[in-house]
């Protein structure tokens, strides 16, 4: 059996699943019931400096629903913790002593003065926990007060903080990014420049989720306004893959361990974002839809899927897929495919043959008795009629093997690799030797 | 309960709550949280095969879409665009036979999208609100006849209504729908349907109904031709095929008339059964009169076809819903005589030169038999100016008849299944035809 166990610079948990800081880590009777569940760890909720925050008393979840009322994200305007310091201090505490082997980690967020960072950190040490994790991610509320995602659009003010942090703790420091900017490769080499222990990433983007169209307002709206919240949950995957794989590729960066979050829903999401460099990861919308038990599917489903690969621990497939990330430019324009149908798995719905006669290269043909065809001469083959047929695997791409003619350009497909830098029609192509 | 197992024809067989619950509708109309998880499941096909299976040819996929987008209404627009009587046709319609055989996931898992269904909810919503989406075109000043104010008869007249004309609907019995309303299942159409679908049809204007009319008896084809710039005849079947059993006596009744009877009656609980029914036929009226005797309270009810299962043409959903209801379906067999128990019946079986009897006999006891082996068209006393085709009225496609101006579609006339739905496209057809021919 794979050994799921985990060790996040330094900080040790049975299993790679950390449940993110929000409100499935708000307190301690949530995050005795997480553990309880099998959770590896937690980010508790962050805490800031008394006196608390408040919270709206109007609804703070906007949502966007897929088929069946399924969640697809959910938007949010609460704020950090809006608990006392020490009562959350005293929780923390007594959860850590009860659980040792669990890995504690304790989200901050206080104003941007040192004495403010150093004295929290203090306080946060004296619990025991294992960990701090600076939230300079939040995108409502507290950047208003120039917190949160306000310092972390600002590289300059990360590495200070961080600097900050890492001269008053010996706890390890992970630095919470916001992927509301537009490099994450910025704020993660002020992290690293700061001394960081790790970056987690992502968390939530800047949002409005829809309109009522009766009262004219978004959603969620509060005495008829609304404010723009954070965006969560399986929609923002993509978002926080790619983010996580610029940090991975970035040589400045290669080196810094990530704490991978944002969208994570199934064991396959956990396992593609350690696949692309995340050390561990964290979980927060998936727990809040439904429920703690799902650490149950995560944890037996990567197990068997490790097995089936024998990867025996976390750091064995670690990162395999970063280096098969690269430029549009170096990707092999020698490669060749066609799309094909399975004739006998079709069920002629069509949806093939509008999506590319409408919308792409006319390169399916419809008969009269409803069958489709790609017509190779055509096919360009861009995947959108595999993307949108609605049986799996009866679309798929076919290569062409070198020294056939691609029938749409005439050319024979060269055996070699050749990418834009050394295609013809770029301008700066450098010349093969 | 003493009563029940009483022999005869009596009634009052079950409490009037035993009753009440039986003819309820069959198929509840789905929440509107279900009609979206059943909407979701539609792929929104590219010229969609459940549209070429839909006589009507009501755009499926973009209905389902609307219903998807939180938009009912206009889900109802667009299907009552095609077929006036959708929300009839939701409740009443082989589906299973129609578009959800054709549906492409029915192909793909056995599972077809629920249209019949949605098709419900969406029509149900608009109906409820009581909105009547069409408007009348600048009225023409030419006045057409409608004969039968069956779905066929209404859907030609609405029709004629919005492109301006002026429709009298004459229909022979004291309340128009004609089948809706006389013939299909009590469970299938609760709450007094039809009535309220004709009523929320009529708000179009420019429809006028005159029932206990009847053509032939009331008036005459040259009659109304004087008087009509055009004349659509949507009759129906009003004859029934004759079983030429010996031994006939009241215990046998024709199925149609039964369902009649039953879809008038003020109080179930005052209407006569059987202990023990015999049913001959294999259609939908065969399936019909069986279930409806058994939720009357029949104790053995019994559907008694001459062919082999497969031949019924009552459909493998309307098969299992006799069944599940617990009628008995008895193949190959047909009757011989009425006997003083019951009915008597030979074997067949399927022979080189068509089906054939064996010889062998059984009889079935039985208090009631209802005969349902198939409707003809009649006519009307004296008719000879209509050319005839296989025993119904010669049509073109667009419903012309011999008559250069007399239209006909559904039951009476030649072509397509004998369903509402079919009934409802040739009359809607016909008067796009009369239209075309008034205003040329
Ligand atoms: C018992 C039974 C159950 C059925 N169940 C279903 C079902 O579940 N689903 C389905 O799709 N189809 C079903 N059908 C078939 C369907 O009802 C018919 O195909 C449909 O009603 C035909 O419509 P129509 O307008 O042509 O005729 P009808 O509905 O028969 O209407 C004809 C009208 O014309 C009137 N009329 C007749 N002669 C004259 C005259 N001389 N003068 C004036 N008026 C006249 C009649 O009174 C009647 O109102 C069923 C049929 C029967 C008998
Ligand atoms: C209601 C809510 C409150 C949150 N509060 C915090 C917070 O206090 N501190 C923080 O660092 N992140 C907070 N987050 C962000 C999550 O920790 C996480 O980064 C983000 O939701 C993406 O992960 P997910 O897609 O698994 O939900 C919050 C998210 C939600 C939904
Ligand atoms: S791959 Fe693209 S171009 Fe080729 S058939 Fe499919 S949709 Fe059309
Ligand atoms: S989308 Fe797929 S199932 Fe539908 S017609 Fe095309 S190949 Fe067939
Ligand atoms: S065939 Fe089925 S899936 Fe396709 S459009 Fe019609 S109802 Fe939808």
């Amino acid at each position: 059996m794979a050994d799921l166990s985990s060790n996040f610079v330094g900080i040790k948990s049975p299993n790679p699943f950390w449940l993110a800081s929000a409100p499935p880590t708000d307190k301690e009777y949530n995050v005795r019931r997480a553990f309880d569940a099998g959770w590896g760890g937690v980010v508790w909720k962050t805490l800031g400096l008394d006196p608390h925050i408040v919270n709206v008393n109007g609804p703070r979840y906007g949502v966007v629903y897929g088929p069946d009322r399924k969640v697809i994200g959910i938007n949010n305007i609460e704020l950090i913790t809006d608990r006392p310091l020490d009562v959350n201090l005293e929780e923390i505490k007594r959860v850590k002593r009860d659980y040792p082997d669990r890995a504690m980690v304790v989200s901050l967020m206080v104003p941007c003065e040192q004495v403010c960072w150093t004295e929290i950190l203090a306080k946060v040490e004296d619990t025991g926990a294992d960990g701090v994790e600076l939230n300079f991610g939040c995108p409502h509320g507290m950047s208003e007060r120039g917190m949160g995602a306000s310092v972390g659009q600002v590289p300059e003010y990360i590495q200070m903080v961080t600097e900050w942090c890492k001269a008053a703790t010996k706890m390890p420091v992970i630095v919470k990014l916001t992927p509301n900017i537009s490099d994450i490769r910025y704020p993660a080499r002020a992290a690293m420049a700061g001394g960081a222990d790790a970056v987690s990433l992502i968390n939530t983007v800047s949002s409005i989720t829809s309109v009522n169209l009766d009262l004219m307002a978004p959603e969620p709206t509060i005495d008829g306004k609304g404010s723009h919240g954070g965006y969560c949950g399986p929609a923002v995957k993509p978002i926080a893959l790619n983010m996580i794989a610029e940090i991975g590729r970035d040589p400045e960066t290669a080196s810094l361990p990530i704490s991978g979050i944002g969208g994570i829903t199934t064991w396959r999401d956990a396992a593609e974002f350690i696949a692309l460099g995340a050390g561990n990861v964290q979980v927060c919308t998936a727990a809040m839809v439904y429920g703690f038990k799902i650490v149950e599917e995560m944890k037996a489903g990567l197990s068997d899927w490790m097995d089936e690969k024998g990867y025996q621990s976390i750091s064995d497939f670690k990162g395999l897929a970063v280096s098969n990330v690269t430029d549009w430019q170096y990707l092999n324009l020698n490669y060749v495919t066609k799309a094909r149908i399975d004739q006998d798995a079709c069920i002629k719905c069509g949806r093939c043959y509008a999506a590319c006669e409408d919308t792409s290269h006319q390169a399916i043909s419809m008969s009269a008795d409803r069958t489709f065809e790609v017509i190779d001469e055509e096919c360009v083959a861009c995947n959108l009629c595999v993307n949108v047929c609605p049986v799996e695997n009866c679309i798929t791409m076919e290569k062409l093997s070198p020294g056939v003619v691609d029938l749409r350009t005439g050319e024979t497909v060269a055996p070699d690799h050749g990418d834009w830098t050394t295609h013809p029609n770029n301008p700066t192509a450098v010349a093969a030797e | 309960m003493s009563e029940s197992r009483q022999n005869g024809i009596v009634a009052g067989r079950i409490s009037p709550a035993s009753l009440s619950e039986n003819f309820s509708d069959a198929y509840p109309p789905l929440s509107a949280h279900e009609a979206l998880v059943a909407a979701d499941r539609c792929y929104f096909c590219y010229d969609a095969p459940c549209i070429a299976a839909c006589p009507t040819e009501i755009d499926i996929p973009l209905f389902i879409r609307q219903i998807q987008a939180g938009s009912p209404e206009g889900a109802a627009k667009t299907i009552l665009a095609q077929n006036i009587l959708g929300g009839m046709c939701a409740r009443v319609c082989p589906t299973e036979t129609l578009c959800e055989e054709a549906c492409v996931r029915e192909a793909a898992e056995g599972q077809p999208v629920d249209i019949g269904a949605l098709q419900r909810f969406a029509t149900d919503t608009l109906m409820e609100k009581g909105d009547h989406p069409f408007t009348r075109a600048e009225p023409t000043g030419k006045i057409v006849a409608v004969v039968g104010a069956g779905p066929a008869g209404l859907a030609c007249a609405h029709r004629l209504a919005m492109h301006g004309h002026n429709v009298v609907v004459v229909d022979a019995r004291k309340k128009p729908g004609g089948l809706n309303e006389y013939g299909i299942a009590s469970y299938k159409t609760v709450d007094d349907f039809a009535q309220a679908e004709v009523e929320w049809l009529l708000k179009i204007g420019g429809i006028r109904i005159e029932t206990g009319s009847e053509l032939g008896k009331d008036f005459t084809l040259g009659e109304i031709r004087e008087d009509y710039d055009a004349v659509f005849l949507g009759m129906g079947l009003s004859g029934v095929n004759d079983l030429g059993l010996e031994g006939v006596d009241d215990r046998v009744n024709d199925a149609v008339d039964f369902i009649a009877t039953l879809r008038q009656a003020k109080d179930l609980a005052t209407l006569p059964i059987g202990r023990r029914v015999v049913v001959i036929g294999g259609g939908m009226t065969a399936v019909d009169a069986a279930v409806q005797s058994k939720l009357l309270g029949a104790e053995d009810v019994t559907i008694v076809y001459r062919r082999g299962q497969d031949r019924m043409s009552a459909s493998d959903v309307e098969q299992d819903h006799a069944t599940s209801s617990g009628v008995r379906i008895k193949c190959y067999a047909m009757p011989r005589q009425a006997v003083a128990s019951g009915v008597e019946f030979e074997y067949t079986e399927e022979g080189p030169d068509g089906l054939r009897g064996t010889g062998e006999t059984f009889v079935l006891e039985a208090d009631q038999v209802f005969c349902a082996i198939g409707q003809t068209y009649e006519g009307w006393g004296g008719q000879t100016t209509l050319e005839l085709e296989r025993g119904k009225i010669r049509v073109d496609l667009e419903g012309r008849t011999s008559l250069p101006d007399v239209w006909a579609g559904g039951d009476c006339a030649l072509g397509g299944d004998d369903l509402t739905v079919t009934a409802v496209a040739e009359g809607r057809d016909a008067a796009e035809s009369i239209n075309r021919a008034l205003m040329r």
